[in-house]
Parts: structure tokens; C-alpha cells; sequence
């Protein structure tokens, strides 16, 4: 038998459309994604490393950075519970108009961030009536802490639901059924049997939800008066460098902010893979 | 002791019948306190999310739409058709319908490779796509000043070239073609994913070219996300605004988009001017979440009758 | 129209899925590669389609060395296992699919997508989508849109393992009938061994990637030449035993065969694999012949047929199956001792692939009935 050749290099040429195709796309992705965060990060260490914690060492910048930290995180508490109930109030629970409900909920999705803004001030602003009773009773909503997480509940609605729905979807009421005919009360059931199941899809939606709200600008420029070290986050902040001249502190500003949204969405890379199967056990 | 009711099925045998007159111990249940308290719990679990959504929500909106009627119905008409106005919207058609064209033809490419090609770094593309999800609008703006600029990388290069991209239109469409770059990819992959290869092999062994096999058979499998991407794309751009206001030099009726407009309004105290365009904008964005809601029970509808 | 593959092998990353597979296939007759799952069957098939690209090795179609052909252009038709329909096209539009492709002129698309839909028996289908048809119905489809191009040869992966047992054997039977009329060459890729027996001309058994034996139907089932194909061909009952000075023992027992054995002089560990129907239970030895001892556990009536198992002294059991009429003549029950004679056993050395290291032994192992036969009175 004579010696098979093995296989010749020229097989392994990859078709014309395909190469083109691929040297499109990563060039397209690399001038678009890559070139300009790399600016960012080179700019914003174009004064060395002690240039970069000058710039973020500032007090307007500190308050500003823990700002958006508080503000966020806060958010994100609250979406994660209220997500997680409206996503259950939907999947459980028929009642009339449930199609409309659902289809709001996407509402944020659509709606410009700076119209949020807008509305959320004419709603509960000091002249509405929110804000004037809200007023009396010595709180203030509107250019206040309490109007920016409100701006970021209300971008960030849909994360945490339409995460957790679909696995709710997926799984069998009759689990909950069981647990109830054993004796748990509803919420003893919920709590035992489908919350452990929803925590990895909570997890990820309250994560994607707090990178979104960190770098929230549109709204929050609107709702929070932008008052340094009172009411300005750090995305407003970097605007206002930005516009008097130091796109340098901006750009050190923005490699922090960058740097703590990438790690959410590694981690939510990491959730991802690591959660859904147990979901579906 | 008691016995708790069931939350679901209830079978009653003789011995555990209730009984009309509540007896302190035994196996009684009382039917009617039972319901009622059922109902307590149905309207809290209720009641809290809808109250919720209801407040943040709706109440806004209902709210904004009647600050831009503050100075009647002429007023907001004539907010809505001057000149400015009439420019900003087409300002705002204009870079939307640029960044989808762009993410389109793109995306679908990125999906593609994402998906079917197999080569070293492919993984990367991943989070390369998600990262302008990530990225705050101002930093988007920002990051097109240091690049096109005039003290940016390409700052002289363009200025040699006579070509103007900050505080003109082409930065903007760069800014809005940025931040919506994952719409349409992010649609695409997982269609993608979920129909497989086996139509493409099929039709590669019957002959087909690689084009002929993605215009003839992928295509048509993957339009209901394609279509929901694009729509995904039209809100996002239209609501752009962070990175616009950068980049654009708000030159009123040259490069104002509807949201600089709204911005620049409330800056001049023009609050009721500002509410009615506002109220345009929400409009068609509830128009493309309706849209958008069609679009995706018909995609599912696609990938769910049509299994193999 | 035949297929021929030479030294295939194909590796991912560091799992090798085909080690070395070689056949060939005569033009029209339909061969079947068949083996358990991971034995590389599918990744032969998708290679000698074009779908997989071997890294060593040759694939000839019609006398024209395709191995590094692309799959486009190599005309096989191919059916998948989950056919693999185009969804947004009409039956029709599915067939007419390669012959468009070809620029073929409409009103021969249009005769010949009748053609065979007459052929399928679809007649009045032309019209309706994938998603409108029952899993049978689809398949045949596919199989149509790959006759529509009158390919040179018809590549089937697992065809019916999608589809539920009754509707599989209506495909068989129809699938078996249109080859009889159209008589393509057909490679048939299964792990459905009765579908391989059923359907095929000859059949390539395949294990971990290598050949185990090809052969026709009979001889896969009457003489295995591996061990593996002996249990994996129909059922085997499996016996331990050795070769000593000339004699085979199984299970402990001195069998008194064969007579002479060229070459095994030395012990030997042997591995005999015995077809249940090929046990001969006795209550007693007849005079002057040996055989194994064995007590009955069970006996089971399947039809006509009686299934017992027995259990040797080495803690084994056996299944043995025979008529009716046999078993009742016996008369035993649960705890009975009987003994067993062997009418027919493939016996194989340890760590022997086949058989022809023992070929004076095989000569005796593949029919000893006239051994048994004269070395006992009945």
C-alpha cells in the first residue's frame, strides 16, 4: 500500500467569503471596541500613575465615584427584590391586563434616558405634588439621592425581570404545589423551593443591572441637580472635566468607572456558565 | 390542631368535612377566613409590583404628558413643528437610520463569525461585542474626542484632510453607531445558535456556495432577529444622548438631535417646549416597544414551530 | 457510483474519533456501517461527504480521489438523522433546493420535484412546510431533496433513529423497496443492528474507530472474528475457560474438543461466546460425552419460544432459548440441575483480535456440532 498522504496544506486555506467575512469583523470590532478604549486608558494615564490618583484623588472625584457606588448599589437591592416579584407576580399569577404589564416592562428599553429624566422631575419634582408632600415632611425626592436611584430603578427595570422570568418559566409550579400540600405556607414554599433555583438568574440580572446604572448619565444629569459632592455621580463628572478642558481626569475618571463595569460582566460571563444548568434540574 | 387547606387541590373526605359550627380543637377549617386571607395574599403579591410599576412607570409618563399640554394644545403643536424641531427629528432619523445600517450588515457578520467560525481569539469577540453595553454614554463621547479631535490621534490627520468628525455629524454617527453596536449581534447569536448547522450542511452538500448558503438558507432563518435587533438599534439610537451632547457642539437646527433639542430647552427654561418634544419621542418609543413586543412573540413563535 | 476508503483517520484535539478505516463498496448495493456509539461511524460518513476533512487517509467516489474535495462539489446526496429540512421553504422548494442551485431550467425543476413526490408517495405535499409534517413524512422529504440532484452515491446518517419504532419499520421497508427500484449505492450509517441486517448488503462493523469485521449479514452473525463483534452481533452468551495440552475447557470443565489443535500447545486463556439458541440442555449426560454442568434459575415463555437461564458452578449465567416443544420434553424447573452441550461457539484467545493465530482451533471452534455429535450419543 503506498503512503497516504496526509493532508495537504493548501486544504487548509479557508474559503474567500470566510476570510473576508472574518478580517471584516475583527477589524470592524477592533477599530470600533478596541481603538477607542485603549485612547481612554492611555489618556487617562498619560500622566503616569500618579497623574491618574491625582486626578481620581480629588475630593469632587472621590464623592462623585462613591456616589455612583452608593447610588448603584442601592438600586440594585431594590431591583433584585422588586425584579424578582414583579417577574413572579407575572409568571404565577393570571390576572386581567397581565399581557400589557408585561409588555411595559420593556418600556425603559425604549424610552431615551434623558425623557426619564424629564418625566420622573414633572412627577416628583418640588412643584408636583409627590414633591410638595414629600416636602413637608422634610424629604426630597428630585436633586437629591433618593431621584437618582429612582432615574436608575426605573432604566434599569427590565435586567432583573427578564432575567429571572424565563427560568421561572421553565420551571414546574408543581414543586411549589407540593411543598404546599406538605404543610409550608405559600412563602415558606417560594422561599424554599424556587428562590434557590431563581439565585443565579437574580444574581446576573441584578449585576448587569448595577454595571448599567454605574455609567448612567442621561437621566441622572436631569433628576440630580449636579450638585458636587452632594449629587454629582461620576458620570456627570466626567462630563463637566470634559467640558472645561481636562479630558485628562476625565479619561482617569472613566478607566475606573470602565474598569468596575468590566468586572461585572466578567463575573456575569462567569455566573452564566456556571448557573444554568442547575437552573433546569 | 389544624389542619392548613391545601394551596391547590382540595379533596374532602367524610371525616375532615367542615364543619359549620367552629370548634375550638379538633380538625375544623374555616372555608371563609381561608378565602379571604387568600385574597389578602393574591392582592399583596399583587398589589406591591402593579403599585410599583404603576408609580415608576406609568405615572411618569401620564405626568410629562400633561406638563406638555401645560400651555394647551397650540403651544405643543407649534413645539413640535418649528424648524428646529422638524431638524432635530431628522437629525435623529438620520443618525439612527446610519447606525442601523451599519450595525446591521455588521452585526450579522460578528454573528456569524461569533457563531460558525473557528479561530484563535474567536472567544475574545464575545466580550468585545458586549463592551459598548458597558460603557457610559460620556465616555463614548469622550473617547471620539481623543480619538477625532483636534488634539486627538487622528486630529491632524483629519484636519489635513479637511474632514470635520467632532462637533459635526459625522462624530455623532460614530457615537450612535458605538453604543448600539450590540443590538443586532446580541439578537442574531442566539438564533443562530439555537437553529444549528444542520440546514447549512445540507445545503452546502446539495451544492451551495457559501454566499448561496447564507442568502438562500440562513437569512431567512434568522430575519425575526434580525428584525428585532434593528428595532432594538432604532430605540437605542433614538434616545441617544450622553455621547451626542459631546460630540455634536449643539449648534441649533446643524447639529442637534431630538434629545440635545429636549436638553437644550430645559437649559433655556423653555420647560413646556421641552415637555412636548419629550412626549413626541415617548411616543415613538412606545410605538417601537409595541414594535419590539411583536417582534419577539413572533420570533419565538418561529424558533418554537419550527423545530426539527 | 462505489465508494472507496483507504487508512482513515481523523482526530479532535486529542480525542482520535477514526483510527484507521479502510472499504470498499461495490456499485448499487447498499452497505452498512455499524457500530455502538463513539465507534467513528458518523465521522466516516461525514468525511467521505465532505463535511469533515480526514487528517490521513483517501476517499475515492467514482474512481476520483476526493479526499480534499469540498463538500459542495463532490455529488453525494446525504440524509440527516434530524433531517435537517429547510424550514422557511415549501416541500417543494426543499426538493427543488440542489437542482435551483444547478440553474436548472424551471419546467425540468418542476417535473422532476413530481417526479419524486410520487416517488415518496407525497403527492399533494408540495406545498406545505417542515413543521406541518409528521417526523416519517419529513425524512422522506429529505430523502427526496437528496435524490433530486441523482447524486453519484446516497450517504444516510442514522436515518430513522429519530423517529418511533413503528414508523422506523415502515421507512425500512419502504427505504429497502425504492433501492430495489432506483438501485443506488447506499451507505447507511446505524447503530440499529437489525436495521444493518435488514437493510444492508453488506455490513462494516466498526469500534473505536477501527474496523472489526465486513462481511455479509450471515457472516457478521455466524462467524464474528472478534470478540467484539461475537457480543455485539445478535446475543452471545460469554464463557471463560483455557486451552491445555490440545484440550478446551470452559467454565471448569473439560469439553473433550477438539482433538488436535495445531500450534496451541502451551495454555491458552480463551473467551467462547455461545448464541443462546446454539445450547443444548440435557437433565442428564448422555453416555461418553462431556459438558458443562448447570442448575436452571428460570425458564420464561416468549411466544413459541422459551427463554431459561441457568447458572454455572463459576457463579455465571447463561440464557439459552428453544422451542416450546424442547423445553416441555425436558420438564425442568427452577433448582434442577442439567447439563449443557455446545452445538456451536466462537472461541477466541485473550488478547487475540481474531482468530488466526488458532486457526486448527477455529477450523474446530466455528462448527463443532459434528465433534459434539460424534463424541455423544444424542
Amino acid at each position: 500500500m503506498t503512503e497516504l498522504a496526509s493532508r495537504p496544506r493548501h486544504t487548509r486555506r479557508i474559503g474567500a467569503l470566510r476570510l473576508g467575512v472574518r478580517s471584516m469583523v475583527v477589524a470592524y470590532l477592533g477599530a470600533f471596541v478596541l481603538l477607542p478604549l485603549s485612547a481612554v486608558l492611555k489618556v487617562g494615564f498619560s500622566k503616569g500613575l500618579w497623574g491618574f490618583a491625582q486626578a481620581i484623588l480629588t475630593p469632587d472625584a472621590i464623592a462623585a465615584l462613591w456616589l455612583t457606588l452608593q447610588t448603584s448599589l442601592a438600586m440594585a437591592a431594590i431591583n433584585a427584590l422588586l425584579g424578582t416579584w414583579i417577574a413572579y407576580a407575572l409568571a404565577r399569577v393570571n390576572f386581567p391586563g397581565r399581557t400589557l404589564v408585561n409588555a411595559l416592562i420593556d418600556l425603559p428599553f425604549a424610552i431615551p434616558t434623558l425623557v426619564t429624566g424629564v418625566m420622573l422631575v414633572v412627577l416628583f419634582g418640588p412643584q408636583s405634588s409627590f414633591g410638595l408632600w414629600f416636602g413637608e415632611h422634610g424629604v426630597r425626592i428630585m436633586y437629591a439621592r433618593p431621584g437618582i436611584v429612582l432615574a436608575l430603578l426605573f432604566v434599569t427595570l427590565p435586567f432583573v425581570v427578564r432575567t429571572v422570568q424565563p427560568v421561572l418559566y421553565e420551571m414546574d409550579i408543581a414543586n411549589e404545589e407540593a411543598a404546599i400540600t406538605l404543610g409550608a405556607s405559600p412563602f415558606l414554599a417560594f422561599r424554599k423551593v424556587t428562590l434557590p433555583g431563581l439565585w443565579p438568574a437574580i444574581r446576573t440580572g441584578t449585576l448587569l443591572s448595577f454595571s448599567r446604572a454605574l455609567g448612567e448619565f442621561g437621566s441622572v444629569v436631569i433628576v440630580s441637580g449636579n450638585i458636587p459632592r452632594r449629587t454629582l455621580t461620576a458620570a456627570v463628572l466626567i462630563y463637566g472635566e470634559i467640558e472645561s478642558g481636562r479630558p485628562e481626569a476625565a479619561a482617569a475618571v472613566s478607566a475606573v468607572l470602565l474598569a468596575v463595569a468590566f468586572m461585572s460582566i466578567v463575573l456575569v460571563e462567569n455566573f452564566q456558565r456556571g448557573g444554568l444548568p442547575r437552573e433546569l434540574a | 390542631m389544624s389542619l392548613r387547606e391545601p394551596g391547590v387541590v382540595v379533596v374532602w373526605t367524610d371525616s375532615i368535612r367542615p364543619s359549620a359550627a367552629p370548634s375550638g380543637a379538633g380538625v375544623s377549617v374555616r372555608p371563609r377566613g381561608r378565602e379571604w386571607s387568600k385574597l389578602a395574599r393574591r392582592a399583596v403579591l399583587l398589589g406591591v409590583p402593579l403599585g410599583y410599576l404603576a408609580l415608576l412607570l406609568v405615572g411618569p409618563l401620564i405626568a410629562v404628558v400633561r406638563g406638555s399640554l401645560a400651555d394647551g394644545i397650540p403651544a405643543f403643536f407649534d413645539a413640535v413643528t418649528s424648524p428646529d424641531a422638524l431638524h432635530a427629528f431628522l437629525m435623529t432619523l438620520g443618525m439612527s437610520g446610519l447606525a442601523i445600517v451599519l450595525n446591521t450588515v455588521f452585526g450579522v457578520a460578528i454573528a456569524w463569525t461569533i457563531c460558525r467560525d473557528r479561530f484563535v481569539g474567536r472567544s475574545l469577540l464575545g466580550g468585545l461585542v458586549d463592551l459598548p453595553f458597558a460603557v457610559s454614554p460620556v465616555v463614548v463621547g469622550l473617547m471620539a474626542m481623543l480619538l477625532f479631535g483636534r488634539h486627538g490621534w487622528f486630529g491632524p490627520l483629519l484636519k489635513q484632510a479637511g474632514i470635520k468628525v467632532i462637533f459635526s455629524w459625522p462624530g455623532m454617527a460614530l457615537v450612535t453607531t458605538f453604543v448600539s453596536l450590540p443590538c443586532v449581534v446580541r439578537e442574531v447569536t442566539p438564533v443562530l445558535e439555537e437553529i444549528g448547522l444542520g440546514e447549512e450542511e445540507a445545503a452546502r452538500i446539495l451544492g451551495a456556495s457559501p454566499a448561496q448558503t447564507f442568502l438562500r438558507v440562513v437569512l431567512p432563518n434568522i430575519r425575526w432577529g434580525i428584525a428585532y435587533g434593528i428595532v432594538l438599534t432604532a430605540a437605542r439610537t433614538l434616545g441617544e444622548f450622553g455621547g451626542v451632547l459631546l460630540v455634536s457642539g449643539g449648534l441649533a437646527g446643524k447639529t442637534e438631535t431630538a434629545t440635545l433639542l429636549i436638553y437644550r430647552q430645559l437649559e433655556e427654561r423653555h420647560d413646556t417646549s421641552a415637555h412636548a418634544v419629550a412626549v413626541v419621542l415617548a411616543c415613538v418609543s412606545i410605538t417601537i416597544l409595541v414594535v419590539m413586543d411583536w417582534l419577539k412573540r413572533r420570533r419565538d413563535r418561529d424558533l418554537r414551530d419550527v423545530g426539527s | 457510483m462505489s465508494i472507496e476508503v483507504r487508512g482513515l483517520y481523523k482526530a479532535f484535539g486529542s480525542y482520535v474519533a477514526v483510527k484507521d478505516v479502510s472499504f470498499a463498496m461495490r456499485p448499487g448495493e447498499v452497505a452498512a456501517l455499524l457500530g455502538p456509539s463513539g465507534s467513528g461511524k458518523s465521522t466516516v460518513l461525514r468525511m467521505i461527504a465532505g463535511l469533515e476533512l480526514p487528517d490521513r487517509g483517501q476517499i475515492v467516489i467514482d474512481g476520483v480521489d476526493s479526499t480534499w474535495q469540498t463538500a459542495e462539489t463532490r455529488g453525494v446526496g446525504f440524509v440527516f438523522q434530524h433531517y435537517a429540512l429547510f424550514r422557511h421553504m415549501t416541500v417543494a422548494e426543499n426538493i427543488a433546493f440542489g437542482l435551483r442551485i444547478r440553474k436548472v431550467a424551471r419546467p425540468e425543476i418542476d417535473e422532476r420535484v413530481k417526479e419524486l413526490l410520487g416517488l415518496i408517495q407525497l403527492s399533494g405535499f408540495a406545498e406545505r412546510y417542515p413543521n406541518q409534517l409528521s417526523g416519517g413524512q419529513r425524512q422522506r422529504v429529505a430523502l427526496a431533496r437528496a435524490l433530486a440532484t441523482k447524486p453519484k452515491v446516497l450517504l444516510l446518517d442514522e436515518p430513522f433513529g429519530a423517529l418511533d419504532a413503528q414508523v422506523r419499520e415502515e421507512l425500512r421497508t419502504w427505504l429497502r423497496r425504492l433501492h430495489d427500484e432506483v438501485r443506488m449505492t447506499t451507505l447507511l450509517v446505524t447503530h440499529d443492528q437489525e436495521e444493518a441486517m435488514d437493510l444492508a448488503d453488506r455490513i462494516v462493523v466498526l469500534n473505536g474507530g477501527a474496523v472489526e469485521q465486513e462481511g455479509t449479514p450471515s457472516e457478521i452473525y455466524d462467524s464474528p472474528r472478534t470478540p467484539f463483534v461475537a457480543s455485539f452481533i445478535g446475543s452471545s452468551n460469554r464463557l471463560e475457560g483455557r486451552i491445555v495440552g490440545g484440550r478446551t475447557e470452559l467454565e471448569g470443565q473439560d469439553l473433550g474438543w477438539p482433538e488436535h489443535v495445531e500450534g496451541a500447545t502451551a495454555e491458552t486463556r480463551v473467551d467462547a461466546f455461545v448464541r443462546p439458541h446454539d445450547i443444548e440442555v440435557k437433565a442428564s449426560p448422555a453416555a461418553g460425552s462431556r459438558g458443562i454442568s448447570a442448575a436452571v434459575v428460570r425458564t420464561t415463555r416468549l411466544g413459541w419460544q422459551v427463554k431459561m437461564e441457568l447458572q454455572l458452578p463459576s457463579g455465571r449465567t447463561l440464557t439459552v432459548q428453544c422451542g416450546k416443544e424442547q423445553a416441555d420434553a425436558l420438564g425442568v424447573r427452577p433448582g434442577d440441575p442439567v447439563v449443557l452441550q455446545l452445538r456451536r461457539a466462537q472461541i477466541f484467545a485473550h488478547g487475540a483480535a481474531a482468530l488466526p493465530d488458532l486457526s486448527g482451533l477455529g477450523a474446530a471452534a466455528r462448527d463443532i456440532s459434528g465433534l459434539g455429535g460424534s463424541a455423544t450419543a444424542g
